[in-house]
Parts: C-alpha cells; sequence; structure tokens
C-alpha cells in the first residue's frame, strides 16, 4: 500500500500550487472556499470567469487524452491537483459536468465532428454542462424513465421532464436519457442526446431545497430539439452508465481535503466552547477523525491499484462510507455546537452558518448518487454475491 | 504471497476441529506454527537469527490467525512480545535474547495491567525498587495473555513515585523465585489468559531493557507495536465472521429461496464489508506506519495515532460484524456446535484488550482536542 507520491508527483503538486497561489487572487479572492456543495448557488458569473482562467492556465481537462487537449494525467496526478485545489480553497467548478462527465463520454463514444463540436467550448471555459437523467418516475429505478425521442424528418426532439438537474440555469447544454423506442421498458429502447439549454422548449424551473437555497431544479422538455445524439438509439443506457463510470474516484482526496477543513472548523468550535471536554463528544470528534483518515487510507488503497488484491472492495464501499462520514458530521458538529445551533441571523432571511448548512445539506449526500440502500444492495450483490432484488420485470 | 500460504497452512492446522481440541488443552498448533512456518521469528531482524520481515508482513501473518481463530502462543510471543523487545531492548539485549525466540525456544509474555485495571500506564499493576542483584519488583497482573504458559514475561512497572518518567520494562523468568501465575479462564476459550503475582521478584540490572530508562513514551511505543498485532488479527476476525455469514446465508433456504436474497441480511453483510474494508485499510495504514517508525521515519505520536485507529476501527468490526453473523445464522448461530459463537466471543474479548475501543478513541481525542498543538 502505497502512502506518499513520487518525486514527479510531488513536483506537479509543487507546479498546481504555485499556479493556485498567482491566481487565485484579487478579483477570486472572494471565491475561495465558496460554490461547492451546498453553496453552487452563489458566485455564478465569477465561478465562469475562473472556469476560464483555469482554461488559459491549461488545467480544464488534465485527465483529457492529449490529441482532445488535456495534459493525459495518470490518475494520481488528478488526484493531487483536486488536493491542492481544495487546499487552496479552489471555488466549486461551474465546468464539472461537462469536464467530468460529458467529455470523456463523447471521447469514448462520440464521433468526431462530436468531439470537435464540444470538446474545445469545454476545454476552454466556454460552454457549460447538466445532467438529464434522473426524472419523478425514475430516481432509484432510472431504467423507468419516460421522457420521449422522436425524430421528425432526421431531427430527434424531445419531450419529457427532468429532475434533479444542478447547474440547469446556468447550463448551454444537457445530455438527457430519452426513450427512442416507445414499446419498450426498462433499459432498453434508450438514446443519449445533446440538448441546447436556450430554445423555446425548454423550461427550468429551480427546486427549493431544504436549506432554502435552490441548487436544483426541474427541467420541462416540449418538442425540445437534440442537436446530436451520441451513438444508435438503442444504446443510451449503456452510453448513460459509462458516463456514470468516468468520475474513476479523482476527486475523493479534493473531497477530504473539503471534509478536513469541516472537521477543523467544528474541533476549534469544541475547543473554544467547552465541548472538547465532554467525554461523549471527545469520543464522537475521535470518531470522526478516525473515518476521515480511514477515507484518506481507502482512498490511498484505491490508488495504489489492488497491491492488496482488493481494488473492488474498497472502491465498492466508497460512497457508503463517505455519505454516511459527513451526514454524521452533520450532527456532530449541530451538538458541539450546543443552543447556539438552532438560531440564525435575526436580519428575517433563512441564512445559514456554515455549519448549519453542513447539517441541512448532508442529508442529500445520502441520497444522490445512489441512495444509501441501493449501494447497500450494490454491495451485497457485487461485492459479496448475494442475490438480485427480485424485479416483476 | 506470504497471505497465500498463511491461509493454506492455518486452513489445516487451525480448522475448526484444531480450535476446538485446542480448547480442550489438546492443540498442537503452536508446534506446527514454528516447526513448518517460523512465524515466531517474522519481525526478528536477520542479524538475530530472524526472518528480518516488517509489520506488513506481521499484519497479514496475524490477520490470518484471527480468521481461523488460531490458538497459540503467536500474538503474545511475536506480537506483544517481539515488538516490545525491538521497541526498548537495547541492541545486546536483542542480541542476547532474540536468537533463542527466533529458534522457537521461548514464548513470551507481556504484562502491564493490574486486577480490574484499564489499559494504560495508570492501571499498571507492578512497582519496582533497588534490590539485591538490582531490582525488586511487587504487584499483581491480570489478563495477561498467555501469561501462564509463557517461558519468559515482560513487565511494565512503576517506582514508587508512579510517574511515567519512572516506567521500566523487566524481563522475568517464568519460574523465577516470587512469580506466582494461574490460568484464569474467560468467555473466549481460544485465547489463555493468566493472573501473575510478583512477590520480591528479584531481578538483575542486566534483565532492565535498557530502552526502557527512557520512561513511558519509549514503552508506549514497543506496546503500540502489538496493539497493531491484535488489531491485524481482530480484522481477519471480522472479515471470517463476514464471509461465515454470507456463506451460510447462500445455503440457507426458507420461503422458498435462500435467505441471502432478503434484503435485510444484504444490507447487514454491506455493512459488514463496509467496516471490513475501513478496518483494513486502517491496520495496514498502522502497519506501514511501524516500519517507518523503526526505521526513524516516523514519530512516536504518528504511531500511536495509527494504533489507536487500527484497534479501534479492528475491534469495533469484529465486535459487530461477529454479532451480526450470529443473527444471520439464526438459531444456529446459538449453538455452541455452530463455530460463530467463538468468533463472537473472540471479538467481543479482543475489542476490550490492549485499550477498548473507547479507550483508543479518547487517545485520539488527547491529540486532536487537547494541548496547545492539537494534530490535525
Amino acid at each position: 500500500m502505497k502512502l506518499s507520491f513520487s518525486p514527479e508527483n510531488e513536483a506537479f503538486r509543487a507546479e498546481i500550487r504555485q499556479w493556485l497561489d498567482e491566481n487565485l487572487c484579487g478579483e477570486f479572492e472572494p471565491l475561495r472556499y465558496r460554490g461547492g456543495p451546498g453553496d453552487e448557488h452563489v458566485f455564478i458569473d465569477e465561478r465562469k470567469a475562473w472556469e476560464q482562467r483555469m482554461a488559459a492556465g491549461g488545467w480544464v481537462g488534465i485527465g483529457w487524452p492529449s490529441q482532445h487537449g488535456g495534459r493525459a494525467c495518470s490518475i494520481a496526478e488528478q488526484v493531487i491537483f483536486h488536493e491542492e485545489y481544495a487546499r487552496a480553497g479552489g471555488p466549486g467548478r461551474m465546468g464539472h459536468i461537462g469536464e467530468g462527465l460529458a467529455a470523456p463520454t463523447l471521447i469514448a463514444y462520440g464521433s468526431a465532428q462530436q468531439q470537435q463540436r464540444y470538446l474545445p467550448a469545454i476545454l476552454e471555459g466556454r460552454e457549460f454542462w447538466c445532467q438529464g437523467y434522473s426524472e419523478p418516475g425514475a430516481g432509484s429505478d432510472l431504467a423507468n424513465v419516460r421522457s420521449k425521442a422522436v425524430c421528425d424528418n432526421g431531427v430527434w426532439k424531445i419531450t419529457g421532464q427532468k429532475v434533479w438537474t444542478s447547474l440547469a440555469h446556468e447550463a448551454d447544454w444537457c445530455f438527457v436519457i430519452a426513450r427512442t423506442d416507445p414499446g419498450s421498458v426498462g433499459n432498453k429502447g434508450l438514446g443519449f442526446f445533446l440538448v441546447a439549454m436556450d430554445q423555446p422548449g425548454v423550461d427550468v424551473r429551480p427546486i427549493v431545497q431544504i436549506t432554502g437555497t435552490a441548487e436544483f431544479n426541474e427541467v420541462f422538455f416540449e418538442n425540445a430539439v437534440a442537436a446530436d445524439i451520441v451513438g444508435e438509439p438503442g444504446e443510451g443506457w449503456k452510453i448513460a452508465m459509462a458516463l456514470l463510470g468516468f468520475e474513476r474516484g479523482v476527486s475523493t482526496l479534493g473531497q477530504q481535503m473539503l471534509f478536513q477543513n469541516e472537521l477543523d472548523a467544528i474541533v476549534t468550535i469544541a475547543r473554544k466552547n467547552g465541548a472538547a471536554k465532554n467525554p461523549l463528544l471527545r469520543q464522537r470528534l475521535a470518531q470522526a477523525h478516525l473515518g476521515l483518515r480511514t477515507m484518506r487510507y481507502n482512498a490511498m488503497r484505491m490508488l495504489s491499484g489492488g497491491e492488496d488484491g482488493s481494488l473492488q472492495r474498497e472502491a465498492l464501499v466508497y460512497k457508503l462510507h463517505w455519505a454516511t462520514w459527513h451526514r454524521d458530521l452533520g450532527e456532530l458538529a449541530m451538538d458541539v455546537l450546543g443552543p447556539d445551533a438552532e438560531l440564525l441571523g435575526e436580519n428575517g432571511d433563512y441564512d445559514l452558518s456554515r455549519l448549519q448548512s453542513l447539517f441541512l445539506f448532508s442529508r442529500s449526500d445520502t441520497i444522490y448518487g445512489g441512495t444509501n440502500q441501493i449501494q447497500r444492495n450494490i454491495i451485497a450483490e457485487r461485492g459479496l454475491g448475494m442475490p438480485r432484488e427480485l424485479r416483476p420485470r | 504471497m506470504i497471505r497465500d500460504t498463511a491461509r493454506a497452512f492455518l486452513a489445516d492446522a487451525s480448522d475448526s476441529a484444531a480450535v476446538r481440541a485446542a480448547m480442550a488443552g489438546q492443540g498442537d498448533a503452536w508446534a506446527r506454527v514454528t516447526g513448518e512456518m517460523g512465524w515466531q521469528a517474522l519481525t526478528i531482524p536477520e542479524s538475530c537469527e530472524g526472518l528480518g520481515l516488517g509489520w506488513v508482513e506481521l499484519a497479514i501473518v496475524h490477520e490470518a490467525a484471527g480468521e481461523t481463530l488460531l490458538v497459540s502462543p503467536l500474538f503474545a510471543t511475536l506480537g506483544t512480545g517481539v515488538s516490545l523487545l525491538r521497541a526498548c531492548a537495547g541492541e545486546q539485549q536483542q542480541a542476547d535474547w532474540l536468537p533463542g525466540i527466533a529458534a522457537g525456544e521461548a514464548t513470551l509474555g507481556v504484562g502491564m495491567q493490574g486486577p480490574g485495571k484499564d489499559w494504560g500506564l495508570r492501571g499498571c499493576g507492578v512497582r519496582y525498587r533497588p534490590g539485591d542483584a538490582g531490582y525488586e519488583l511487587r504487584g499483581e497482573l491480570a489478563s495477561v495473555v498467555d501469561g501462564a504458559i509463557a517461558d519468559t514475561l515482560l513487565v511494565v512497572a512503576l517506582d514508587e513515585t508512579e510517574s511515567p518518567e519512572s516506567a521500566r520494562v523487566f524481563r522475568v523468568a517464568a519460574d523465577a523465585q516470587g512469580v506466582t501465575r494461574r490460568q484464569t479462564p474467560g468467555l473466549d476459550q481460544t485465547r489463555d489468559l493468566a493472573h501473575l503475582q510478583l512477590s520480591e521478584v528479584q531481578v538483575a540490572e542486566d534483565d532492565l531493557l535498557d530502552g526502557s530508562r527512557a520512561g513511558w513514551p519509549a514503552i508506549q511505543a514497543g506496546l503500540d507495536l502489538g496493539v497493531i498485532a491484535l488489531a491485524a488479527e481482530l480484522l481477519g476476525t471480522a472479515q471470517r465472521s463476514l464471509d461465515l455469514a454470507v456463506t451460510y446465508t447462500l445455503e440457507r433456504e426458507q420461503f422458498g429461496r435462500p435467505v441471502a436474497g432478503f434484503q435485510a441480511l444484504k444490507h447487514k453483510a454491506a455493512d459488514m464489508m463496509l467496516r471490513c474494508e475501513c478496518a483494513r485499510s486502517a491496520v495496514y495504514y498502522a502497519a506501514c506506519t511501524a516500519d517507518a517508525f523503526l526505521e526513524g521515519q516516523a514519530s512516536a505520536a504518528q504511531l500511536a495515532e495509527a494504533a489507536s485507529i487500527a484497534k479501534a476501527s479492528a475491534g469495533d468490526a469484529a465486535f459487530e460484524n461477529a454479532g451480526e453473523a450470529l443473527q444471520m445464522h439464526g438459531g444456529v448461530g446459538f449453538t455452541w456446535e455452530y463455530d460463530i459463537h467463538l468468533y463472537f466471543k473472540r471479538a467481543r474479548a479482543g475489542r476490550a484488550q490492549w485499550g477498548s475501543s473507547d479507550w483508543h478513541r479518547e487517545r485520539i481525542a488527547e491529540f486532536i482536542l487537547d494541548g496547545d498543538e492539537a494534530m490535525s
């Protein structure tokens, strides 16, 4: 199991740190530590400008193959990038869906024409993407998608409703799973479409969350024109699932840096307000520290690439682990704050402190990206060979 | 490779029948371990006739031992005793003492806690003062793993000031004058515990471990090396508990299908796997840290943090997994005949020994919450 990175990796780390020191300042200084999960509604235009600064510095698409304009960075280098980015307080990336999900999918499955049309705009921070997967009737059961795609004189038109679409208001493009074969059910007969958001047939409505903010949206498509279909009709499920696989754990250490910042903030409060002397809170704080350290060790094992032959297992449990840990951290934060945890500012707004926001927003961590219950099914089935759920179809 | 060899050996030498025979006093596992595998020499340096391997290998062997509930002085001798000698014995002392252990000629036991006392220096049950040959030891030790059968005891003791600076480790022959010992049976019959009485036991100057003259910090590091070995065993116990539960539920049919298909059991198993993987990461990170510590690349504080994370994780994983596995076995999980109760009892004891999970969490809390420079 690897405990540390190579000298080349460390040189790469130094390069990133220097660039961030020199660029994440001035007009971008207010963006530090902002725009992440639970905070995605802030500084939209500024973060788009930041994306362009990153692009100019050659820091967008670092994991892409060089023939598509990327740096072909290894997984280890990408992990280091995310860790340093988070350490410097780099703002939530407006371009992350395009860069990390749409682009690898187009690189793997798109036509040359599609790659030429869409990749440069992502690489240059000019165009932004959102994800049109879930529907009101298709959450955990994503294959139950009902949005339709009808081919009308060679033009595909999409009609239906997507939900939980983050950044929809700010995006230029949406990749949409829709049913191309009207008689089909489940994951057969689906297509993977690229739809421009700025057209009459696309209507975006924000969903207000329990935090009082609106990160997520509903998107209504009414004969919206799809500019492209990736792959063939019927291949939509395959491509949609491949896209989900492209995340590949590169943001793990970056995420852990954010988590460490949160835990440090809670520890600071505990030391100041006496909670650090409470035996029960001491146990829970220690357990939070232990859990975060373990998260890092799990990630290092994943990076070591199966030296102990169990690469699969720590990857399978990764989301269940961090989501549950983070939800517990939110509860711990409130208990450490004590009576002050409940109180808001007195200016009449539902203005949450950082830790109050953490507490509420972390309730979604165990739901999005595969609920804890779905994660457990997957772990039991794929990790332990236990029988799959009975299905009516 | 070492893992495969260890598992293959233990699948034979420590199968269910062998463990139950050992519980009844008819075990021969140690003879086979020393004769066929030489594990007693695993972490003894080559200069002292050992295999010269490190803590990752030690963890692998202990994990395999924990999977099969190996009944033998392996943990006491290699996991705790050799560890403490490597950390606290002087160079000459190691050269004098380690070869005999490597050859399988002597087993070890490590004692610190007095009866009813918690882990840590505050629970130390033995005191020393100047004696005719060097020192005189008196006091009581409880729950010493393999204390009744060990040839040589390593005893942590304090002087009358009871200060951490006064802590020392002494090497005491089990048959020395003044040492009275008896085995104390426990719920877990796969691990021998002993009570020892030390009455004016005379110890030579040469039998004070040189490196322990620095007091408690050096000794704690030596003990933490042993904590990691126990954590590795508990990881194996946690994993085997999961394996037994999955195997059983895939075979057991009710309502026309294997009960493994019922979601409640799938979800229990998934949580058990999560605990195993987290414990695995913690144990092997601690093992790597132990190797770094012995090479001077990691501090005693880093070793302590890693050991506490490993022990708390693995102890909880073993106990919770064994308990869930018992539940998943249904009625037969509650029988003497099925093995799961053996894992359950080993896990319960192991979680409490060498610092409970709560004890280790409190030590972590001290690192991150107390003092001017809290660790983060």
